[in-house]
């Protein structure tokens, strides 16, 4: 019989609990934007009935979409990754004034450590910041049940909601228990001006609203059941939230725990009675010492980042080593081993464009976040910088304009179809508008790949894979006004670097549109494709397929003996081979083979 | 019976590691355990060194497997078997895949694969069983199934009863790929103990 065949428990990972917590909670209405860890969350939500979800263009979108259902008396939730919420920030510090009428909260996945991630920012700084609470569970269970309290405090306080996980908590799994959907009522017009319209008049009035707002909501911490001590050894007491719970009851079973699962606004007194109640008094939590300094603000003492790392991720061996390092037992000794960096697939039709970039030396590449940002890795070594998303065409612009004419025919902004959709239409807008002279390639994959093939507004397909409108690229550019728009196929190496060429030499805004789809996409998948193999007797060991740097093509090295035995002279150093198995057929390395040693084999 | 543990999954993105750790997790929630498993997505599948971290016990906390107390490793290469040696112990036993797969380095010619690289491990003590779940899948006739080849010889070291492995299958695996995956389970239990 298997677990989760009988009765109402699951094996959920975080994100696929809370997405069933939002549906229990009477979500009605969701929107996102893809990002690691969050992802999966929407991707789950838009499988239950009743709930409309949808993948918007960004996080700032995404979450006025939520305001909007909240405004029209709704639940509605909003999700992101850590740097989401920068996006999303706008919104977001407005709508703690504003409040809403149905339940509003803003899932908010923070990524210690950077797994997928350019920076580890802390985002409980964003609940102090934007005067909003903010509840933080600690494994998928917990995941779901504690959703329902935010959605429940957000209506009897009138406020957005943050709700932060973290990687830990996303893509861990565990046991969860199935609850049921309650009815719910329909969204309504109501008009409220005095509340939802911030004009300064109105704006100065909420202002004091916000205040008390919290006021209330710091006295409900003293009592909220998501706050909580677990009794125990008293000698050494800790206070902690969120994951890093976990790892101070594996690490200290024994002692006495108070576990915040409001880590904003806190709850003094207890935090006070806990503090005097305990010989010691050590904080645990991942990155920034949020709950510190507002504990030591009361005037606790305690230990927090004086012993605990402030950056990366916590584990259990961490927060026991860091405050009993005498306890720790010897170790095996990592040994010394070749990496192994994630890299673009076999076929992947990012490939051709970075292998023409990598080509022209001169040009500085300002990259953006998703799959290609891979082109940074040796031997294509093609980008030279990487900020955030959208920031790729806004960069070359800035240093288009701080170059000259030192930078004509030298800059080159490249980012994907969803990062342009996400915040690239408005650096484009500028680039146009202000006369930049920087080329961006839009590498169109018709698909969010990164974060696990999400669909976009280019795709054509909604979040569900239904048929949906499609934003064309080359008129959508064509009417910001760019008037070279070029499109080319990034498989034909030879064609693609004649575009790369032509186009950053012309001084006037241009984009190239590198249009191929994910080789992942189940489409392409699916799809019949040749198999390229190496013709070894042809095979001259010039290396130019190497420097694609694709996984399915490895180099063997000879040395003089060998390389005369298998009939090469004895200069030849060595010879490359394709593993069939691996390769997608996009024909890259055989464009580049000038001596005929790569050829389609009978098409699988 | 051994009332809680630690089970890593290592090896390269795409190599199906995710589905046999799922597999193991069902089977050890089948026999009554709490299980808690922690994944990484995103930037690091793609071809990167992937890992899964598998804890059982009667109340598990950490999703994270300390240094030096996993009890199994199931390694689903030999370099990816090599790279997780500072999260074994003495008594630990690794299952390990004999496949090679090179790293970009290796492949461009820039850095070697080590020969006789679980000889590290061998020689301090640890219990490494290699297997070739490659050529279990090609004689039950489905690449695809080398991952649970890879399950089959680890369970042996768990005291789950191996029905509750094949009810997984049952119930987890798409019926057309049932039987072989079956097969592929039956096949790396044997080769283990033979």
């Amino acid at each position: 019989m298997a677990f989760d065949s009988n009765d109402n428990k699951r094996w959920f990972s975080g994100n696929e609990a809370i997405a069933r917590g939002a549906w229990e909670a009477g979500v009605q209405v969701a929107s996102g934007y893809p990002g690691t860890p969050s992802t999966e969350i929407m991707g789950n939500l838009a499988r239950y009935e009743g709930v409309y979800a949808e993948w918007a263009p960004n996080e700032k979108v995404g979450l006025e979409v939520t305001i909007g259902a909240s405004f029209a008396g709704v639940r509605a939730l909003a999700t992101m990754k850590h740097v989401g919420l920068n996006v999303a920030a706008d919104p977001l510090f407005t709508a703690a004034y504003t409040g809403g009428r149905g339940g509003l909260v803003v899932l908010d996945a923070d990524d210690p450590q950077m797994h997928s991630s350019q920076n580890e920012q802390d985002n409980r700084n964003y609940a102090f910041a934007a005067k909003v609470p903010m509840l933080e569970p600690s494994d998928p269970s917990e995941a779901k049940e504690m959703l329902k309290t935010a959605f429940e405090l957000s209506e009897e306080l009138d406020t957005p909601v943050l709700y932060r996980i973290t990687t830990r908590i996303a893509h861990v799994k565990g046991v969860v228990e199935l609850r049921d959907r309650p009815e719910v009522a329909p969204g309504s017009i109501e008009k409220m001006p005095g509340k939802f319209v911030m004009l300064p008049g109105n704006a100065r009035m909420r202002r004091i609203e916000v205040e008390k707002r919290m006021a209330t909501a710091r006295e409900l911490a003293e009592t909220l059941p998501i706050n909580r001590v677990d009794d125990g050894d008293r000698t050494r007491g800790f206070i902690t939230s969120g994951t890093p719970y976990n790892y101070v009851k594996e690490a200290f079973p024994e002692a006495a725990v108070l576990k915040l699962g409001m880590v904003w606004p806190l709850p003094e007194k207890m935090i006070r009675e806990f503090a005097d109640s305990v010989d010691e008094l050590y904080i645990v939590e991942e990155l920034d010492p949020f709950l510190e300094t507002h504990i030591k603000a009361m005037g606790i003492d305690c230990h927090g980042k004086d012993l605990i790392p402030n950056q990366g991720e916590l584990n259990s061996f961490i927060v026991r080593k860091s405050i009993d390092p005498a306890s720790i037992g010897d170790l095996f000794e990592p040994l010394e081993l070749p990496m192994r960096p994630p890299n673009m697939c076999a076929g992947c039709p990012h490939r051709g464009v970075f292998y023409g970039l990598s080509r022209m030396k001169d040009v500085f590449v300002s990259g953006d976040i998703g799959c290609y940002t891979l082109g940074f890795l040796p031997p294509l070594s093609a980008m030279d910088s990487c900020v955030c998303m959208g920031a790729s065409v806004t960069i070359a612009h800035g240093m288009s304009k701080a170059l000259g004419k030192e930078g004509e025919g030298k800059l080159v902004a490249v980012l994907g179809d969803s990062t342009f959709m996400h915040s690239g239409i408005t650096g484009l807008l500028n680039a146009v508008y202000n006369e930049s002279y920087a080329t961006v390639i839009i590498l169109d994959n018709r698909i969010t790949a990164m974060t696990g093939h999400q669909n976009n507004p280019a795709s054509g397909k909604n979040i569900k894979g239904e048929p949906a409108n499609a934003i064309n690229l080359e008129k959508l550019c064509e009417a910001v006004g760019v008037k070279r728009v070029v499109v080319v196929n990034p498989h034909d190496i030879d064609e693609c670097r004649k575009v790369l060429k032509e186009e950053i030499a012309s001084t006037e805004p241009s984009v190239i549109i590198s249009r191929a789809p994910c080789v992942l996409i189940p489409e392409e998948i699916k799809r019949k494709k040749p198999v390229y193999s190496t013709n070894f007797d042809n095979c001259t060991g010039c290396t130019a397929c190497i420097r694609l740097g694709c996984p399915a093509i490895s180099w063997h090295p000879l040395t003089p003996e060998e390389a005369v035995e298998r009939g090469y002279t004895k200069k030849q150093k060595g010879y490359a081979e394709i593993t069939e198995v691996q390769c997608n057929g996009c024909g890259q390395c055989a464009c580049l083979c000038k001596f005929d040693a790569i050829n389609i084999r009978e098409a699988n | 019976m051994k009332q809680s543990g630690n089970i890593l999954f290592s090896g390269v993105g795409g190599q199906g590691i995710l589905l046999a750790s799922e597999l193991t997790a069902y089977a050890q929630l089948e026999a009554g355990f709490d299980v808690k498993k922690s994944e990484v997505h995103g930037m690091a599948q793609r071809g990167g060194s992937v890992e899964a971290h598998l804890r059982y016990g009667e109340r598990v906390y950490s999703p994270l497997i300390e240094p030096g107390t996993a009890d199994i490793l199931v390694a689903f290469e030999i370099l990816e078997a090599a790279r997780y040696l500072p999260y074994l112990h003495k008594d630990s036993a690794v299952v390990v895949n004999t496949q090679k797969i090179l790293p970009p380095a290796v492949a461009m010619g820039k850095a070697s694969y080590p020969d006789d690289i679980l000889d590290e491990l061998t020689s301090r003590g640890i219990n490494v069983v290699a297997l070739d779940a490659f050529a279990v899948a090609r004689e039950v006739g489905e690449l695809r199934t080398a991952n649970v080849a890879m399950v089959g010889a680890m369970s042996n070291f768990l005291s789950v009863h191996k029905q509750a492995f094949l009810d997984v299958i049952d119930t987890k695996v798409k019926e057309a790929f049932r039987e072989v995956n079956k097969q592929a389970f039956e096949l790396g239990r044997k080769l283990v103990y033979s």
